[in-house]
């Protein structure tokens, strides 16, 4: 427990400065800005409790919302995506439950659950948050193109991350 | 009441997450405002010095862009620059005095082309008749002489250096006025030899030089330098002198031309003197 808590805040700070430094450098004709940040709140262990994700996340969100200048925005879609979490987990869950004293990772649940549980995750936060930032449905279209394609790396990321951790020889799935 | 408690237990992350969520989009929905929650905006001091730890690092990233920039803007801004242009202004400033006649006028230029490095030397300044120069007049530095104008041309004048053969300039000693005659030999452009001073005079190492009114060209007391050496060449009536020169004469850039508005007359008296004799 004490190492799923400092290995756990260690990844909080460097997501933070991974974000804040490098991927909101990533900016592609406007549209794509990828948020592996997220990737905090989707690697917690199952049994973190409900109100701690949600504190721990809306702290990491503000903190964004500081360097980012963008009260609020951050925020919103991660304290929205911590909340609704434990619905999308409860969605892919195995027949007999979740192992206790893991993660969601890929390394646990193998490639096929852990693109599902992601793809859902990074939608979910990424259409709240460019939806608040746009802030109107005029631009639907635009917003959602930004919402696919800013997903789809973050998704690529989130994969990286996954094989970066957990050499591929280890992987049990 | 023990209901309510038990429901907001049962119900807690929910309630947790409306606070939070409520909290964030309160943020959201007030940006417009924000100034009153300028706490938690980037102006806050601690993120301001981080982002300027960083962008001192991306700067790097654009220093051949940034660089780029730079060299265009100069070359924009040398172009308006006062030194791209022949000021034809007339650079004096007259002093109107009822109890005192005006002898000596100060006109500032530019200091063009120099040398230092030649046997003979001459500098140019950017004014020329049309601010006023003449031949023969005295030009100096702040700290020091610099040599008389030579050839004038409307916008452009040519100045005889005090390094030069054929300068020589009446100098004294200040403290004593014991005058001589200075003239530089060659070699280090920041010493100048200065003789006809007899051995009687009593003199050290570090005398003020200054000029003198003899030639009709400079003021008095215009600084020339101090004596680096002081030697006695035997069977000798006079001193042999070295001046270290005040003035740095290898990177002037701004001098005073001085006109003397009672040359003529000095000069005119002078000469209806010697012709009389």
């Amino acid at each position: 427990m004490i190492s799923d808590l400092i290995s756990n805040t260690l990844r909080f700070a460097i997501l933070l400065a991974l974000q804040l430094f490098v991927f909101n450098n990533i900016q592609f004709s406007g549209y794509v800005n990828p948020m592996v940040y997220i990737l905090f709140v989707m690697m917690l262990p199952f049994e973190t409790p409900v109100w701690l994700i949600l504190f721990s996340s809306f702290l990491l969100g503000t903190l964004l919302d500081i360097f980012c200048d963008t009260p609020g925005l951050h925020g919103t879609s991660i304290v929205l995506l911590a909340f609704l979490r434990k619905f999308v987990l409860n969605l892919f869950s195995p027949r007999d439950g979740y192992e206790s004293n893991t993660s969601p990772t890929l390394y646990q649940l193998g490639f096929g659950w852990y693109i599902w549980y992601a793809s859902i995750m990074v939608l979910i936060h990424h259409l709240s948050f460019f939806m608040l930032e746009a802030h109107r449905f005029a631009e639907l279209h635009k917003t959602l193109f930004r919402t696919l394609a800013s997903g789809l790396l973050t998704l690529v990321f989130a994969l990286l991350y996954q094989y970066m951790i957990y050499r591929p020889g280890s992987a049990k799935s | 009441m023990r209901n309510l408690v038990v429901f907001f237990y049962r119900n807690v992350n929910l309630f947790v997450f409306i606070i939070l969520e409520g909290f964030c989009l309160f943020l959201l929905y007030s940006r417009n405002h924000y100034q009153k929650a300028a706490f938690i905006s980037s102006s806050n001091r601690i993120a301001g010095d981080i982002f300027t730890t960083v962008n001192s690092m991306q700067e790097y990233f654009h220093l051949k862009e940034t660089n780029e920039n730079l060299a265009i803007e100069n070359a924009t801004l040398r172009n308006l620059l006062r030194s791209a242009y022949h000021a034809v202004d007339l650079r004096e400033k007259i002093v109107n005095d009822t109890s005192y006649h005006m002898q000596y006028r100060y006109i500032t230029a530019m200091v063009i082309n120099n040398s230092v490095n030649r046997r003979n030397n001459f500098l140019t300044l950017g004014v020329g008749s049309l601010q006023g120069i003449k031949p023969e007049m005295a030009v100096i530095t702040s700290n020091g002489i610099v040599g008389i104008t030579k050839d004038v041309s409307p916008h452009y004048t040519s100045v005889l250096s005090i390094l030069n053969k054929e300068a020589r300039i009446s100098a004294k000693i200040k403290k004593n006025n014991y005058f001589g005659s200075l003239y530089w030999e060659g070699g280090d452009y920041r010493m100048a030899t200065l003789s006809d001073i007899p051995t009687h005079v009593p003199l050290a190492v570090g005398d003020t030089v200054t000029t003198n009114t003899f030639s009709a060209i400079f003021p008095d007391n215009i600084l020339i330098g101090t004596l680096s050496s002081v030697k006695v060449k035997p069977g000798d009536n006079f001193y042999t002198l070295t001046v270290r020169f005040s003035a740095n004469l290898k990177n002037i850039t701004h001098v005073y031309v001085i006109k003397n508005l009672l040359k003529e007359e000095q000069k005119a008296l002078e000469e209806k003197s010697q012709n009389d004799k």
